[in-house]
């Protein structure tokens, strides 16, 4: 009997609510009924019938969380096959396949500076949404503009509720102009405003990169001093699943070269919300690089007020043999490295670096002290990365404490490719970071 | 009497006749394409001007005059450095303009901003002292010709990229009106600027949020070397806002009394919450592009027939003494009062000294991180 499977409903959707089921068993449908409400991790999303036939059995019940892509969840009948045995025919209608996510998982996070107050466990996401809620509360002059900010809820949901609280008069969908709405944002930060300027992607922030630099970035140089331009630019960067080389750039090491620009990419949702809340607050404009892949990952944020200064490292998880340096999503592919060293008896420190511009050099060079050895984990290209830069500082100032050369594990030197295969292989993988891991170890 | 050159225009401008000129009433064209039916002003009307405004707008005008030539000397003399774009013939425009705007408007231009400054009431003496890079200029010698602000005059820039501040712009009117405090933004850019991509995807934003600013185009019918015609399908930069409803008007801009008159009305448009309005200014630039053009793609006959015929000091100085509103002797000691100040300003900023090397490394950042 053909059954439907939870389709993937989103590039990195690897499991869904099943919210509502729109049908009962004995119904007939139509192809193009709409049988079912899923929430994905952006939206609520219609579940249509392909094919004709009578509902046999719902397969999982309405309410279900965590339901796997690629699960049964409804079985229909054919119109000429009601009441016939199940088919050995393989199912019919959205053969969907569980994309595999080549997202590295979020590994157990050891903090040593872990917040002593009580937490909740939040997704990156919804950390986002909070600091942003929470700074509007604070300052009039606060406001978000964007592509699908408002209405749509945040194409990543990460405005979510925030047309509800603060109207569109402060929550300001855009018509699809990069270049212009950057622009315009720019201009109503020297006209004293604080503008949260979100692009969809950074991948689309190349049409605006001229105000991001030249208008924003050199402003306050330029006029000696005088004028301020107080912004935030923010929104997914890096690659996410299967959207391919347009769509998969990590931009980081781009903004990180510019004088005048504050650069964050954060790893976990703390700090996520910590330091949004700072970048909002700060007098100098902002690039606040997020990742799609960890939007849905969840860690413990401190309740109340919580910031966290920027231009500060964090010590994600301490060790003795070798350092791991990372930032944004490649902090959980050295943690995950981390762990299968520890299994083989070589201890390493993890090194969140949370700011790229002002770049804390002191909280590498700390660790390398301690250490030794360093591995710069990146998911970006590794051509004058911030891999690079990294092993610059290691040279110029850690010289003497280095017992081995700085190695780099970063993506292949290639536009992304959309092959499952090709994409695996091109990204940066935690058994590469063991393996050079190792090779400064000399184990 | 002294009147614009109906010539100027049609030869620039393949022969299509002039609309909207407050002074040729006669001169409409034939075939304007069917206007949109959204809400638009009516024709501007030349501004009447007391004896104190002209001689007012007189003095700015001249000026701006004395202070570019200044700067032209200064610059062959290697006191100004990198580019130099000089105002020079297009005075009408922005002194017209400034005269209607209120204080807490907000201003913004592309790289040819000596006269806006000077229009906006900022010192010469800090401006000529940033183009020859010192200590004592606005920008503290960091900026330049290209880049100068003053917040306290609501002066926004003095902007190097070509129409980068038109969205600018739109976000300065985007400010008031999200403050409601009743002030305007007027972005100047020029027919060059008109032809990129970021100019319409300001237009769409600022009609579609009706933001308080008005664009004005300063076509001196030269984008760098390149005529109006050879580089843009509408040569009429009046109607670029059409396909966004952003009605435009054109401008006699060699003519003070047509830019202040059409100021007038666009202000009180778009300060009445109308949204936002296009004014083409027709102006003409006597110097090249920079100082380092040597303008080979006009005749010098063409130039020359520009100063002699529509010169907008020129024109304003005979209208005043044909009104008797003042003498040649009258004027004549406003032109002496001028070049004392423009003396003292390049004295000044030949003698103060260059910014201090610690400046170097300041105003890269406002916080502490």
């Amino acid at each position: 009997m053909p059954q439907i499977l939870l389709p993937a409903m989103s590039p990195t959707m690897e499991e869904g609510t099943l919210a509502k089921w729109l049908v009962a068993v004995g119904d007939v449908v139509k192809p193009g009924d709409v049988i079912a409400e899923i929430e994905t991790d952006k939206a609520t999303m219609e579940l249509e019938a392909d094919d004709g036939g009578t509902v046999t059995a719902l397969l999982v019940a309405a309410g279900a969380e965590g339901v796997k892509v690629g699960t049964p969840i409804i079985a229909i009948a054919g119109e000429d096959e009601a009441e016939a045995p199940a088919p050995a025919a393989p199912a019919a209608t959205p053969a969907p396949v569980a994309a595999p996510a080549p997202a590295p998982a979020a590994a157990p996070v050891t903090t040593p500076e872990a917040a002593t107050g009580p937490t909740r466990r939040q997704t990156v996401r919804e950390a986002l949404r909070d600091a942003m809620a929470e700074e509007m509360r604070a300052d009039g002059t606060v406001f978000v503009m964007g592509e699908e900010v408002a209405e749509y809820q945040g194409a990543y949901k990460v405005t979510q509720g925030l047309l509800e609280e603060f109207g569109p008069a402060r929550v300001i969908d855009t018509p699809i102009t990069e270049y212009g709405f950057a622009g315009l944002g720019t201009g109503a930060a020297m006209g004293g405003l604080k503008p949260i300027v979100e692009f969809m992607t950074f991948n689309f922030a190349m049409q605006a990169i001229d105000h991001i630099i030249n208008s924003a970035a050199k402003t306050l140089y330029m006029s000696g001093g005088q004028m301020r331009c107080p912004i935030v630019f923010r929104g997914p960067n890096g690659a996410a699943s299967r959207v391919a080389a347009q769509h998969s750039q990590n931009f980081g090491p781009w903004y990180a070269s510019v004088p005048g620009l504050i650069v964050i990419a954060p790893y976990s949702a703390d700090d996520a919300k910590g330091l949004l809340k700072a970048a909002i607050r700060s007098p100098d404009p902002v690039v606040f690089l997020e990742n799609e892949l960890l939007y849905g990952q969840s860690f413990d944020v401190p309740d109340g007020e919580h910031v966290v200064p920027i231009g500060k490292a964090r010590v994600v998880r301490a060790g003795s043999d070798v350092t791991l340096v990372s930032y944004s999503i490649g902090v959980g592919v050295a943690l995950a490295a981390a762990d299968t060293l520890a299994a083989d008896g070589i201890s390493a420190e993890v090194i969140d670096l949370r700011t790229l511009r002002p770049l804390d050099r002191a909280s590498v060079l700390a660790s390398l002290k301690k250490t030794n050895r360093l591995v710069v984990v990146e998911e970006g290209w590794p051509t004058c990365s911030i891999a690079s830069e990294i092993m610059a500082i290691c040279m110029e100032d850690g010289f003497d404490d280095l017992d081995a050369p700085v190695l780099r594990v970063t993506n292949a030197d290639v536009p992304l490719p959309y092959a499952a295969n090709l994409e695996k292989a091109a990204l940066v993988k935690a058994e590469d970071v063991v393996s050079a891991a190792r090779a400064v170890c000399y184990r | 009497m002294w009147a614009p050159s109906a010539t100027f225009y049609t030869g620039l401008s393949r022969q299509r006749k002039v609309k909207h000129l407050a002074r040729s009433p006669g001169s409409k064209a034939a075939s304007a394409p069917k206007k949109g039916d959204w809400p638009r002003p009516h024709e501007p009307e030349r501004f009447v001007a007391s004896r104190e405004q002209l001689l007012d707008m007189y003095r700015q005008m001249v000026l701006i005059r004395r202070f570019e030539e200044r700067a032209g000397q200064l610059y062959g003399m290697g006191q100004i450095g990198g580019f130099c774009h000089l105002y020079i013939g297009q005075e009408a425009v922005v002194v017209g303009m400034q005269a209607e705007l209120s204080r807490g408007d907000s201003i913004i231009t592309g790289y040819r901003d000596h006269g806006h400054m000077l229009a906006c009431g900022i010192d010469a003496k800090a401006v000529m002292a940033e183009l020859t890079g010192r200590a004592a200029g606005i920008s503290r010698g960091k900026g330049g010709s290209m880049h100068m602000f003053s917040v306290e005059h609501g002066f926004y820039g003095g902007h190097g990229i070509v129409a980068a501040q038109v969205p600018l712009g739109a976000g300065l009117a985007f400010a008031h009106k999200y403050r409601n405090d009743g002030h305007i933004a007027v972005t100047y850019f020029g027919d060059g600027a008109s032809n990129q991509g970021q100019v319409y995807e300001a237009f769409n934003m600022a009609e579609l949020w009706t933001l308080p600013v008005i664009f004005i185009i300063e076509n001196n019918q030269y984008a760098m070397g390149t005529s109006v015609n050879r580089a843009s399908a509408e040569d009429q930069l009046y109607r670029r806002g059409e396909s966004f409803r952003v009605p435009g008007l054109q401008v006699d801009g060699m003519d003070v009394l047509a830019v202040r008159g059409a100021a007038k009305q666009a202000i009180e448009w778009v300060r009445g919450g109308k949204g936002p309005l296009l004014l083409e200014m027709k102006t003409y630039r006597y110097r090249g592009h920079s100082m380092s053009d040597p303008a080979k793609y006009r005749s010098r006959e063409e130039v020359q027939a520009m100063r002699e015929k529509s010169d907008p000091i020129e024109g304003l100085k005979h209208e005043i003494i044909e009104a008797g509103h003042a003498d040649e002797a009258a004027l004549k000691a406003i032109d002496r009062e001028v070049r004392e100040v423009v003396a003292e300003a390049a004295d000044f900023a030949l003698e103060a000294p260059e910014p201090a090397l610690a400046e170097l490394t300041t105003d890269v950042l406002l916080g502490t991180y």
